[in-house]
């Protein structure tokens, strides 16, 4: 296990290196943020004295080699626009984009897997049809339609949930959270069904045709021939099952649940960092978009690291790093 | 006859959207108390139907439509879904053909054995546990302690089938229906599991149903056999006697395809023709396309009918006066 972990630390040492170098590409290409952060009335002498500043009158290499060795020491450089550094920045917006992603994989896995258990059980039942053609529709519709659908609908029409901002917070450890107050959760539930639609068709279908392949194997057969209520063969046999690729897709889906926000986030006002990548896109922010980008990927590297502990907690067969558990 | 289960006339027919699969279709026979059966029939010829009718695991769109099924002279056809779910794995209990597939592969053996004896009875994990330990040993898995905390994985082909074995033996059960348990076992370890359930059944007084396709199993195994075919129990009698004179032409077709020393070198023989669908079979004996004794009457349906004492056979025209 030891000796996994620091294989898998080394790797994503390694993958971030990879994604800080192609994301400072990508940055450097979009054009030059002096031309939008100073006066346009500005004289030559005052445009070089902001590019050195900012140390932009560097070559790309020598930028990107100061960038290595001062993001190595935890420190990615100033927001151009708010002249604070661009980390704390994204720290201070990551709870509310972490809340919203944490309620709607919730959603997603509560009423998900549920549904798809039941769709594959009786999967020529009229409830077994409505659920899949539901599905169907719930990854088909483009996210941010449904959002305008759902303001339309509740907010502007019924008037029942408000349309934007995170509502009343309460700080938990230091860290504002919208859930603990009933405005708080009114105005999270929206979002967040919103971002839940997707995985939650996603693992609908997933639950679903899990549990009928698990069905038709000779464990369940056999589980039902020792005389086990059908409570137990569905709710222990299958379900451990087919919770191997569950678990999976749920874990890789967070990641994506969390970089997706970012539309959900621009149509709910929610104040997280999705937003705050679109603002910082829009004014060149440079440091700010390479931080949000590498502090996503250390994300998807920790929650992958998760799932292949979780997975390895669910399918004995699968024993990390070491050559045990063989046979006889 | 002390019998434990008595099969009267069982018919379990599929409801397809092609039509009636008459999966098993007049089927009759009776085990008793220590004794073994063999069920022998090609593949398709309805004997797992059978067991698994027996064990009340018949799924849509299959249904049992007709027959009795003594348990103990109770007729458990007609139970409620929950009646009959404390029947299976305590008083009827089946082993399966395939080990690799039984056993579910992320549970652990204590788990699965555990939950074997908790759905019939309250008895604590603890009390549980020494009862599955006590039954790994009996099937002569050694260290069972430690071998209660693996998984099906850490197993061989064959010690999962023993571990099945155990599980089946757990509730001490009054049928087993062993379902062409050794097939995908190599022959040594076949032959001791042959051996060992033997005299488990024989000790415990547990009567085995052994659905096979293997008639040299059987004629090692067995007490009574019943040959099937195409749903139909054809010939029913003592190993001994059905073995040695055959009454069916099927039964005598089956012995002469068995490979033998005595015909060391000669093409093998077999039996002409293929096996009916069940889809399209109409009345009339089942068999009379591939039969070389066929006659105008072999257009009705026999019926299982006594021949000599404890025998029955499903023909007109009982090979007794061919040579077999």
């Amino acid at each position: 296990m030891l000796s996994y972990t620091l294989r898998r630390l080394f790797q994503s040492g390694f993958v971030l290196l990879m994604m800080s170098f192609l994301v400072f590409v990508g940055v450097y290409a979009i054009g030059n943020p002096v031309e939008l952060l100073i006066n346009p009335q500005a004289d030559d002498a005052e445009r070089l004295r902001a590019t050195i500043a900012m140390g932009l009158d560097k070559p790309f290499y020598a930028q990107y080699l100061a960038f290595l060795g001062t993001a190595s020491t935890g420190d990615f450089g100033r927001s151009f626009v708010f002249n604070v550094p661009a980390l704390s920045l994204i720290l201070q917006k990551l709870p509310a984009t972490i809340e919203l992603a944490l309620f709607a994989t919730m959603i997603a896995v509560v009423v998900g897997i549920p549904l798809g258990l039941i769709a594959g059980l009786k999967p020529d039942s009229f409830v077994g049809r409505a659920i899949m053609a539901l599905s169907i529709i719930g990854f088909s519709l483009p996210t941010f339609w449904v959002g305008l659908v759902l303001i339309m609908f509740f907010s502007v029409h019924l008037g029942w949930l408000p349309s934007n901002g995170r509502g009343d917070t309460v700080d938990v450890l230091g860290i504002p959270v919208s859930f603990l107050t009933w405005d708080g959760l009114t105005h999270l539930f929206m979002p967040a069904f919103n971002l839940a639609l997707f995985k939650l068709s996603l693992l609908i279908r997933l639950t679903r045709s899990g549990t009928r392949e698990a069905l038709l194997q000779d464990y369940v057969k056999f589980a039902r021939a020792k005389g086990l209520s059908n409570t137990r063969v569905i709710g222990v046999h299958v379900l451990k099952n087919i919770m191997i690729p569950i678990v999976t897709v749920i874990g890789l889906e967070f990641g994506s649940v969390i970089a997706f926000a970012i539309v959900t986030e621009t149509i709910f006002a929610w104040p997280g960092t999705g937003k705050l990548l679109i603002d910082s896109i829009n004014q060149l922010d440079r440091p700010v978009i390479v931080a949000y980008l590498l502090v996503i990927v250390s994300l998807f590297i920790f929650i992958n690291f998760l799932v292949d502990v979780v997975y390895s907690v669910l399918d004995p067969r699968v024993r990390l790093g070491a050559q045990s558990g063989g046979g006889h | 006859m002390n019998a434990v289960l008595q099969v009267e006339n069982l018919r379990t027919h599929f409801f397809t959207k092609a039509g009636v699969v008459k999966a098993v279709d007049d089927v009759s026979f009776s085990v008793e108390r220590g004794k073994i059966l063999g069920l022998v029939g090609e593949s398709g010829s309805g004997k797992s139907m059978t067991g698994y009718s027996i064990m009340g695991l018949i799924d849509a769109p299959g249904k049992i439509v007709d027959g009795r099924i003594l348990l103990n002279g109770e007729n458990i056809i007609g139970l409620k879904h929950e009646q009959w779910r404390g029947l299976r794995g305590n008083r009827v209990a089946m082993i399966f053909q395939d080990p690799m597939m039984t056993l579910n592969p992320v549970l652990r053996i204590d788990t699965q054995m555990i939950e074997a004896i908790q759905a019939h009875e309250k008895i604590s994990s603890v009390n549980a546990r020494e009862r599955c330990r006590a039954a790994l040993v009996r099937v002569g898995i050694a260290s069972a302690d430690e071998r209660l905390n693996s998984y099906p994985h850490q197993f061989s082909g064959g010690m999962r089938q023993r571990v099945a074995i155990a599980i089946a033996l757990l509730n001490k059960p009054d049928v087993i229906i062993a379902d062409e348990p050794t097939t995908a076992l190599d022959v040594t370890i076949q032959g001791q599991i042959l051996f060992e359930m033997q005299a488990l059944c024989r000790d415990s007084g547990t009567a085995l149903i052994w659905i096979t396709h293997d008639l040299s199993v059987v004629a090692g195994l067995a007490d009574h056999i019943a040959v099937m075919y195409a749903g139909k129990v054809v010939e029913y009698g003592s190993v001994a006697k059905v073995l040695d004179a055959p009454l069916h032409p099927y039964t005598q077709g089956l012995l002469a395809s068995v490979p033998s020393r005595n015909r060391r070198g000669q093409p093998l023989k077999q039996i002409p023709g293929m096996t009916p669908s069940l889809l399209e079979i109409g009345s009339g004996c089942a068999f009379r396309e591939r039969c070389p004794y066929r006659m105008p009457d072999c257009e009705a349906t026999p019926p299982l009918s006594p021949h000599a004492a404890h025998r029955q056979v499903r023909c007109f025209h009982p090979v007794t006066g061919h040579s077999a």
